[in-house]
């Protein structure tokens, strides 16, 4: 007679360790929803955690310090994509009617997401905000009113890591015969940067060597291999989650030097550099403005929503890269709704209204003190032609331990930038057969 | 020459690597006919469990003890199954009946205080690797009692669909209780290129020695197992069972228990490729993605061999790192215009199908006909 015994003990001790989840609070009428598409599994979750988490705790500090925006409270929902571009359209379309008015906005924190909801956003009048991805020419929003790349466009980033890495090499006329090697993910992300190096490539006259990596980028020998041989002066590094600290060890194993190593804002954080150990020492990234660290407003993170109820973060890693990517995220879909408040009234808004908030957000250096992210962000101002913002970044190196901001600041070349936008935007609209709008017309 | 050698030498060394994982398909579906689906899974979970031992701190302390007590309870069963030659039969109404779970909850109990003891330190490898063999055992047990046994003479695809299940399982439950970070795993093995034939080739030929390490486990690994299976009794049982199941049943082999065991080695072919990849890449949720490239390893080699799966191995290594490299040039040669690379993942599947046409059983597989 066989026993049953090993199963229940195996069972019992294996529920023993507990499971986590979300709970979602019960739908009140005066209370603003917002959806947050996070990854907390899967190949790129270490990135897409503590994303979620800073997202999060800036909600749940709102609601916990100011009782919400302007008397209104937060809702929020975490919904799973995996990085998936059809699990992201799939919490969108549970996630799009929620709530008293509806989802506020989407940060869909994923490109190829961002593609797929470019399209349903105007007909289901909800915005969409890319903080630092997404499409490049929704910057301009006379063609892409519900898209909003605030911060900063791929284009952007590829202008500013070719300004420093010329800088670095004693000017832009030094570029001239030299190679630059860009290692990216084989995806849309990956992609954007291509047309913007391709242009500056042909105006500097150094040469572009492409180097695709495929999802989810632990294989990465033949790339390296070829880096090895090609030797490039400089390589740009455009991966996401395990790719990233994966072309760290590759670039180690054939001896790649990785102070020539520069990654965009999406390879510059902890889980990027930690699991390479020492071989990522001197390898440096782009900033979108804000680095790792603690700037005022942790102090509230801190005293009203980390180890919180609800909260899934340990007080540690709460000034980490991506924690504090999210709290930017996040403070700036409050300051639209709170800009939008401003013209429909304190109480939930609609998508549609919000759009508006986002489209006249103005955050000046007072404004930005006063929130408490003093230090870490520029003044931004959205307009209907500019859904950006705001063109700045800097330059971190890995030290071993810790990041160091290692640059000044630089701004986006809008005479490059301007015209690449106005071009590509404009055949958008030709394929989709949509009608810019008069933005001079627009408040 | 330098740079095509440095390539080709560079995938075979990844292929033997895919072929560690390629050997725990083969070990089931020799023996069972079962279509493993979950083996990546399975690497996932050996390596979280080995770099948790090692280093607890990853975790929270009550889920290390959790661990500790599960490996202690299974170590302890196993114990007491091999004491008791192999059964826990006994008649209704002795108390030796209770006997399992009494071992079970008591060697969890120890397991746990030793776990809580040293939780603040982790254990030392010549512990965590036992104590991780002793997790795979676990799953294997449970996916014997669970989810094989109560599907015995169903069709092949319904058990290949579980397999299914259990993968989204562990890979789901196992990041539940281990996170989903990158964990990193340090067992010793170098990590620096060595450089061969410099005086050959200018900057000479790039050989990772982790990769080289590598391929040197998959060697012993691969001997242990032809040694198992053609020296040991229960090797024996396993290739009998593995020919007919109901001959093997009919001779007195107990099907469930050999199910058990081919479960169990698999784990432990899981548990080195863990050791291997996760020195490499760190443990992470990205293992799971080998069984994809394990599978036109395992197109070509044929499902049952085990020299298969490594020269399966070798072929797909090299073919889709020397493709990925030299593609782009091709297509400039070819079409005039230099195609971007990014292939190596489908091309994997081409060069096993382009094989397939000639050998559909796999270089190595058995030719199966049925005669109607």
């Amino acid at each position: 007679m066989e026993k049953k015994t090993f199963g229940l003990a195996a069972m019992a001790l294996a529920a023993a360790v507990g499971l986590g989840g979300t709970a979602v609070p019960a739908l009140a009428q005066n209370e603003q929803f917002i959806p947050m598409l996070s990854y907390r599994t899967g190949a790129y979750a270490p990135n897409g955690i503590p994303f979620a988490n800073g997202m999060g705790d800036y909600y749940r500090m709102i609601n916990a310090r100011d009782g919400g925006i302007n008397g209104v409270k937060i809702l929020f929902e975490e919904c799973e994509t995996g990085y998936a571009t059809d699990k992201g359209v799939e919490c969108y379309e549970r996630l799009k009617a929620k709530g008293p008015t509806g989802a506020a906005f989407f940060n869909p924190l994923s490109t190829g997401i961002t593609f797929a909801l470019t399209e349903k956003a105007p007909v289901d009048k909800i915005p969409i905000i890319t903080m630092g991805y997404g499409r490049s020419e929704s910057r301009n929003g006379a063609v892409f009113p519900w898209n909003f790349p605030l911060l900063g466009t791929y284009w952007t980033a590829a202008n500013i890591a070719v300004q420093h890495i010329a800088k670095e090499m004693g000017g832009f006329d030094k570029l001239k015969g030299k190679k630059i090697a860009l290692v990216f993910h084989d995806s849309p992300y990956g992609k954007e940067p291509i047309p913007m190096l391709t242009e500056m490539s042909k105006l500097l006259g150094f040469e572009l060597l492409l180097l695709p990596v495929t999802h989810p980028g632990v294989e990465q020998k033949s790339q390296w291999l070829q880096i090895r041989q090609q030797r490039p002066d400089y390589v740009l590094l455009w991966g996401w989650g395990v790719m990233n600290s994966t072309s760290v060890k590759e670039a180690a194993a054939v001896g790649y030097p990785r102070d020539k190593m520069l990654g965009v804002w999406w390879s510059g954080a902890e889980p990027d550099v930690l699991p390479a150990g020492d071989q990522a020492a001197g390898y440096k990234a782009l900033m979108l403005q804000h680095g790792a660290g603690k700037f005022p407003v942790h102090a509230d993170m801190l005293k009203f929503a980390v180890g919180k109820d609800g909260s899934q973060t340990k007080p540690d890693e709460a000034d980490d890269v991506l924690y504090n990517r999210g709290l930017v995220n996040a403070m700036l879909g409050v300051e639209a709704i709170r800009t939008a408040q401003k013209k429909f009234g304190n109480k939930p808004l609609t998508g549609e209204q919000i759009r508006w908030g986002l489209e006249n957000l103005d955050l000046s250096e007072a404004r930005i003190k006063e929130l408490g992210f003093e230090g870490a962000l520029k003044p931004l101002k959205i307009s209907c032609s500019d859904h950006e913002g705001t063109r700045f970044g800097r330059v971190q190196q890995w030290d071993g331990k810790q990041w160091k901001v290692i640059s000044d600041w630089y701004e986006g070349d809008d005479k490059l930038l301007a015209p690449m936008v106005r071009d590509i935007s404009a055949k958008y609209a030709d394929e989709k057969k949509i009608a810019p709008r008069d933005c001079s017309k627009e408040s | 020459m330098g740079f095509f050698l440095e390539v080709l030498i560079g995938g075979l060394l990844t292929g033997v690597l895919y072929s560690l994982v390629a050997l725990g398909f083969v070990l089931i579906f020799k023996a069972s006919g079962v279509f493993n689906f979950a083996q990546g899974a399975m690497v996932l979970m050996a390596g979280l469990a080995l770099v948790q031992l090692i280093q607890p701190t990853y975790i929270g302390l009550w889920h290390f003890v959790g661990i500790g007590a599960l490996v202690a309870a299974v170590a302890g069963l196993l114990v007491l199954r091999v004491l008791r030659g192999g059964t826990f039969a006994v008649v209704k109404g002795d108390w030796r009946v209770h006997l399992p779970m009494l071992v079970a909850v008591g060697a969890g109990l120890v397991g746990g205080l030793l776990a809580l003891a040293g939780g603040a330190k982790g254990w030392p490898l010549w512990l965590a690797i036992p104590a991780a063999i002793a997790v795979m055992v676990a799953v294997a047990w449970v996916v014997e009692r669970w989810v094989l046994r109560p599907l015995v003479n169903q069709e092949g695809i319904i058990l290949f669909m579980a397999t299914l299940g259990i993968t989204f399982f562990i890979d789901g439950f196992s990041q539940t209780i281990f996170g989903s970070n990158v964990y990193p795993l340090n067992v010793g093995l170098s990590k620096d290129p060595v450089f061969l034939l410099e005086s050959v080739f200018d900057g000479g030929i790039l050989v990772n020695q982790l990769d080289i390490s590598g391929a040197i486990i998959a060697g012993v690994l691969v001997a242990g197992l032809a040694v198992f299976f053609q020296k040991t009794r229960i090797g024996r049982a396993l290739r009998a069972v593995a020919d007919d199941h109901a001959a093997a049943q009919s001779v007195g082999i107990p099907l469930n228990w050999i199910w058990f065991i081919v479960w169990s080695v698999a784990g432990i072919v899981a548990l080195v490729a863990a050791i291997v990849w996760g020195s490499k890449l760190g443990i992470q949720f990205s293992l799971t993605f080998l069984a994809l490239k394990a599978l036109p390893v395992l197109i070509l080699g044929g499902f049952t061999s085990v020299p298969g799966a490594i020269v399966g191995g070798l072929l797909i290594g090299a073919g889709e790192k020397l493709a990925e490299v030299y593609f782009p040039a091709l297509t400039k040669y070819v079409l005039g215009t230099a195609m971007p690379g990014g292939i190596e993942y489908w091309f994997a599947y081409v060069l096993a199908l382009v094989f397939l046409l000639f050998r559909p059983q796999g270089l190595f597989g058995e030719r199966i006909i049925e005669r109607v």
